[in-house]
């Protein structure tokens, strides 16, 4: 491998890594506050690359459809934890376990009563239809590159809105004291929905900016849901930091793996988490 | 955040009747003149095996709270196992493929056990899952493993040895009932055993075992591999019925399906494991005669039983008939 | 209290007692004057809409039959698959030994139909396969009873080799996903590449079903090849596409396929699929009279366009209907049964083509090139292209 196809296949990690942590993040997120295991996780994805397809469709501009998709998924998140989830909060991790999967069959099915079943595309906006030609043969897309480039804003903003702002104050104390967070007098359930809230949204945000260049189809939250699984796992729950390391050193593993020891590429990145685990039981950073 | 609560560990006086009652129907049940009986001794025996399955999980998840959602590995390795120890042209011995293939879902399960019984709560979980995915990738990428498509295992295991053909369905069906009588009455005696004891105690308080000296992770690793292998000897009896492996065995969704049966039983006493096999499979053969739309009825209910009946069915029955013993071990924190 | 949970155990037991009816078996029908037909199909999941075209095309041909089979009335039976290979024997079996049908239409995915054929060899139950192009079901694994109206893995690769070399595509990178229907596909296009004098420069892979292309599409930018070929099918293959040519290959490496990089996926791939050139059974734009006949009536009849699915399942409906014309309705006649159908020529949509000795087709493989949303046909890429049934006694 030459110079400047390792510098590419680096940029594909990069990329995809990027994409992966802005799933992982609001799975740890959930997790790591409110203690709640989430496998319909995968199913949020899936939501927002549908509602990014069927707003591009009527309003005609991907843009549009994005904010209104999140807005519409954020309060979907909102109502999910007022409804179900928040009084999941006490119970075993099995129940929680249960009720995400009865909730995956559910959404997987309503999906396909309003939406069906087949292949669907969202179009690349024109301002980033093109692409950056790297070698004589090979272009880089550009709608690729701003794609992570708003991985990386949006994971600064979680940054920033969890170690700078009051409501990040809030968050971090109730994740590490309930009780003594309430007594304060802090409305924890509030935060619970937010949190939440947040979590859906980044998910749904991840489908729509990745659904011009992955389609739209049945089934595409579970695929991702395992991925996600094995970054939380290697970063450690509830660590949003060791999310975007665990995520990056993910897509460097599956990048790599694949053009370069393709016969075990599907199990190099367990072979990764089994590894970190033997090291460190739970993750790269403690919460 | 509670650990698991298990339900019934003495069973009372009524359950023990119904269990016996069911034992008693199920042998019976092959000398019933229905149409199509075939078909019902196969759905039966694979609900036998499911149970087995099922109660496989119970001892790692119920007794010991250690929810793993990755269990399907083991079963799905043990049946391989005899996939690939049958030949195209005669079958296998039942003496030594059996225990063959149990001991490969076992050692299986020692060396995947010893990764993840570092872990707990949340991390279990997922990493049991995310090893499980490992070994349905292992399978499913390589053609000399059988590959995407799956093994054909040719011939049901040759227990002439011991005056069985089990190439008979109605054969095999009661050899998986003396199987399912015979785990379920091991599991109970290990329940109430000085090791099934420790099990519990660590599901209750891990810490506090370990304060009075336990060696904990050897005991969870045991609980792990022991579950593992009884989980192999379900794969065993899946693949010799179905005659028939694929990685499908060992995904995410056979673990989760196992984790469903037991909890919608009732876990910790092995007896909830058992209903709850074959009120789900029973269940999700109800709902896919009903509808294509069998999805949403089947995540309904999921979310049914975790609402109100989170005891399992086994649970439910005991609130309803208002016997409400008291648990010998009440969760505590 | 005691009313209440008097209340709910009675209720409890009442509708146990009335739902465990529907799993009792049906009152039992003296030999029924119906034919009874069972489908085995995806109905939910990535490959539902696969199922419900071939049940479409099946209906479709007993329809202009009357619905009747050899002048019998016939009654359908159904159950939905999943796509799940571990559930293939169960259901299959539900339909051949609860529902009794005399013949089983199924299914869409090779693991499934590997269920599907251990039932079937077992039971002698007559299988009809709409879909599924697993090798093994025609080759070493073939049997009497079992009959695929669509095609095998490698039977479109095949005819894929000397077109690309025709071409002056004489160094080519293959790419597929890492599972039986990627590496049979290959086997087609290796001997038919080789045989024409193509080199393989590299065969490249990834884990099923995931679809991050960009890494193997940098290593083919290196590679320089004349051309690519593949398989995909599903989103898969339309992020495929799109990902290839937002790289810019499209410009400087012709893509090829076995048809189903470009089947049902071309709204999703848009622009991205101008220009891929793919071989396969069937085309969109065929234009003869016995394709546009049929594709007016199944709009007409289904409100929607037509695809290689639904002709497989149609032709599955006529091979059905000839044998039981055959048998005039007996479908327990089964030697004259068998050999009507091993005799048979249908007149499909696709061309007309003929059963081999192993039960698969032996059909015309059309060159397709994608423009404007359309599988065009260019051409044949090969005639009567049939599987080499290595292993198959009956052939």
């Amino acid at each position: 491998m030459d110079f400047a196809n390792f510098l590419i296949q680096l940029l594909n990690s990069l990329q995809y890594g990027l994409l992966l942590f802005m799933l992982a993040a609001g799975l740890t997120l959930i997790f790591g506050i409110m203690g709640v295991v989430n496998l319909a996780h995968g199913s949020f994805y899936m939501l927002g690359a549908y509602l990014a397809w069927f707003f591009t469709a009527q309003l005609d501009s991907l843009l549009l459809a994005i904010v209104v998709g999140t807005a519409l998924a954020v309060a979907f998140g909102w109502l999910l934890e007022w409804a179900l989830f928040r009084f999941f909060y006490h119970r075993d991790h099995l129940d929680q376990v249960l009720l995400t999967f009865g909730l995956i069959y559910i959404f997987e099915e309503v999906r396909s009563i309003f939406w069906g079943d087949d292949v669907h595309a969202v179009q690349v906006p024109e301002l980033l239809n093109w692409s950056i030609p790297l070698t004589d043969t090979l272009s880089y897309p550009v709608y690729r590159l701003v794609m992570s480039g708003v991985c990386i804003l949006l994971a600064i903003g979680l940054y920033l809105l969890i170690n700078r702002t009051r409501l990040g104050m809030k968050i971090r104390a109730g994740a590490f004291n309930r009780e003594m967070t309430e007594s304060l007098g802090i409305n924890i359930r509030l935060i619970h929905g937010v949190v939440f809230a947040l979590g859906v949204g980044l998910a749904a945000i991840a489908g729509m900016i990745a659904a011009p260049i992955s389609s739209v189809y049945p089934g595409m939250g579970s695929s991702v849901l395992i991925m996600c699984f094995v970054v939380v796992v290697i970063g450690g729950i509830g660590s949003v930091r060791g999310a975007l390391v665990a995520a990056l050193l993910v897509g460097l593993v599956d990048t790599f793996g694949k053009v370069l020891v393709p016969q075990i590429a599907g199990m190099a990145v367990y072979m990764l988490m089994a590894i970190v685990l033997l090291y460190k039981p739970e993750g790269l950073f403690k919460h | 955040m509670s650990s698991p609560t298990a339900t019934l560990e003495r069973l009372p006086r009524s359950m023990q009747a119904m269990l016996v009652i069911g034992a008693v129907a199920l042998a019976a049940f092959p000398l019933v003149p229905i149409e199509g009986t075939d078909f019902y001794l196969q759905m039966l025996t694979q609900m036998m095996i499911l149970a087995i399955f099922a109660m496989s999980l119970d001892l790692l998840q119920g007794v010991t709270g250690l929810v793993s959602l990755g269990h399907a590995a083991f079963f799905g390795i043990a049946g391989y196992a005899l996939a690939f120890l049958t030949p195209q042209d005669a079958p296998m011995a039942l003496w030594w493929s059996l225990p063959a293939a149990v001991l490969a879902a076992a050692v299986a399960a020692l060396v995947i056990g010893f990764l993840v019984v570092r872990t707990k709560g949340i991390y279990f979980i997922m990493v049991t899952m995310a090893f499980a995915q490992m070994v349905y990738f292992l399978f499913f990428d390589n053609k000399a493993l059988g590959g995407s498509d799956g093994i054909y295992v040719y011939f049901r295991p040759d227990a002439t040895a011991v005056g069985l053909d089990l190439e008979n369905k109605t054969s095999f069906y009661y050899f998986t009932l003396v199987l399912l009588v015979a785990v379920y009455l091991f599991l109970r005696r290990v329940l109430f055993s000085p090791f099934g004891r420790v099990l519990t105690g660590i599901r209750v308080n891990e810490h506090r075992l370990r304060a009075v000296g336990y060696g904990t992770f050897n005991y969870k690793l045991a609980a792990f591999t022991l579950a593992g292998a009884l989980a192999g000897l379900a794969g065993y009896l899946w693949a010799a019925q179905t005659g028939f492996v694929n990685p499908e065995l060992m995904g995410f969704h056979m673990s989760a399906h196992a984790i469903m049966m037991v909890i919608l039983g009732g876990m910790g006493n092995f007896a909830g494991a058992i209903v709850g096999a074959f009120a789900f499979e029973y269940v999700m053969h109800f709902f896919k005669d009903l509808t294509k739309h069998w999805q949403l009825l089947m995540g309904g209910f999921i979310l049914l039983v975790v609402i109100v009946a989170p005891r399992g069915l086994l649970g439910l029955g005991e609130s309803l008939l208002g016997r409400g013993r008291k648990d010998t071990t009440e969760a505590s924190e | 209290m005691t009313t209440r949970r008097l209340v709910l155990t009675r209720s409890a037991a009442v509708i146990g007692a009335a739902s465990s009816g529907l799993l009792l078996p049906q009152i039992v029908r003296a030999q029924s004057d119906k034919i009874r037909v069972g489908f085995m199909l995806p109905y939910t999941g990535t490959f539902a809409q696969l199922g419900v075209a071939i049940e479409n095309g099946v209906r479709m041909a007993l329809n202009e039959q009357g619905g009747k089979l050899g002048g019998r009335e016939v009654e359908f039976f159904k159950v939905d698959d999943e796509s799940n290979p571990a559930k293939g024997i169960e259901n299959a079996t539900r339909l051949v030994q609860r529902d009794k049908v005399d013949v089983l239409i199924g299914t869409v995915h090779s693991g499934v139909q590997m269920g599907i054929h251990k039932v079937a060899r077992e039971s002698g139950v007559l299988n009809l396969i709409p879909n599924a192009g697993v090798h093994i079901a025609t080759r070493q694994q073939c049997a009497p009873n079992v009959f695929r109206t669509s095609f095998t893995n490698s039977q479109p690769t095949l005819a894929l080799g000397k077109t690309m070399v025709d071409r002056g595509h004489k160094k080519a990178v293959w790419i597929t996903w890492n599972y039986a229907a990627g590496d049979e596909a290959f086997e087609g296009f290796e001997k038919s590449y080789t045989a024409a004098g193509g080199t393989i420069v590299k065969k490249l892979g990834l884990p099923f079903p995931n679809v991050e292309f960009q890494a193997l599409l940098t290593e083919i930018a290196a590679l320089k090849p004349d051309a690519v070929a593949c398989f995909f099918a599903g989103g898969g293959a339309a992020k495929f596409m799109r990902d290839y040519a937002a790289a810019g290959l499209n410009k400087t490496i012709q893509l090829y396929g076995s048809g189903f990089l470009t089947e049902g996926v071309l709204d999703a791939a848009g622009d991205a699929a101008n220009g891929v050139l793919t071989t396969m059974h069937y085309g969109d734009s065929l234009n003869t009279p016995r394709d546009n006949q049929f594709r007016l009536e199944y709009a007409k009849a289904f409100k929607m366009q037509p695809d290689v699915y639904a002709v497989q399942g149609y032709d599955t409906g006529l091979l059905l209907v000839q044998g039981a014309n055959a048998v005039k309705g007996d479908l327990s006649n089964k030697k004259a049964l068998y050999a009507a159908m091993e005799g048979a020529t249908i007149d499909s949509p696709r061309g007309r083509w003929t059963m081999s000795k192993a039960h698969n087709p032996v059909q015309d493989m059309y060159l397709r090139r994608v423009e404007n949303k359309e599988n065009k046909v260019i051409g044949i890429a090969q005639k009567a292209v049939a599987d080499p049934a290595t292993g198959c006694r009956m052939a």
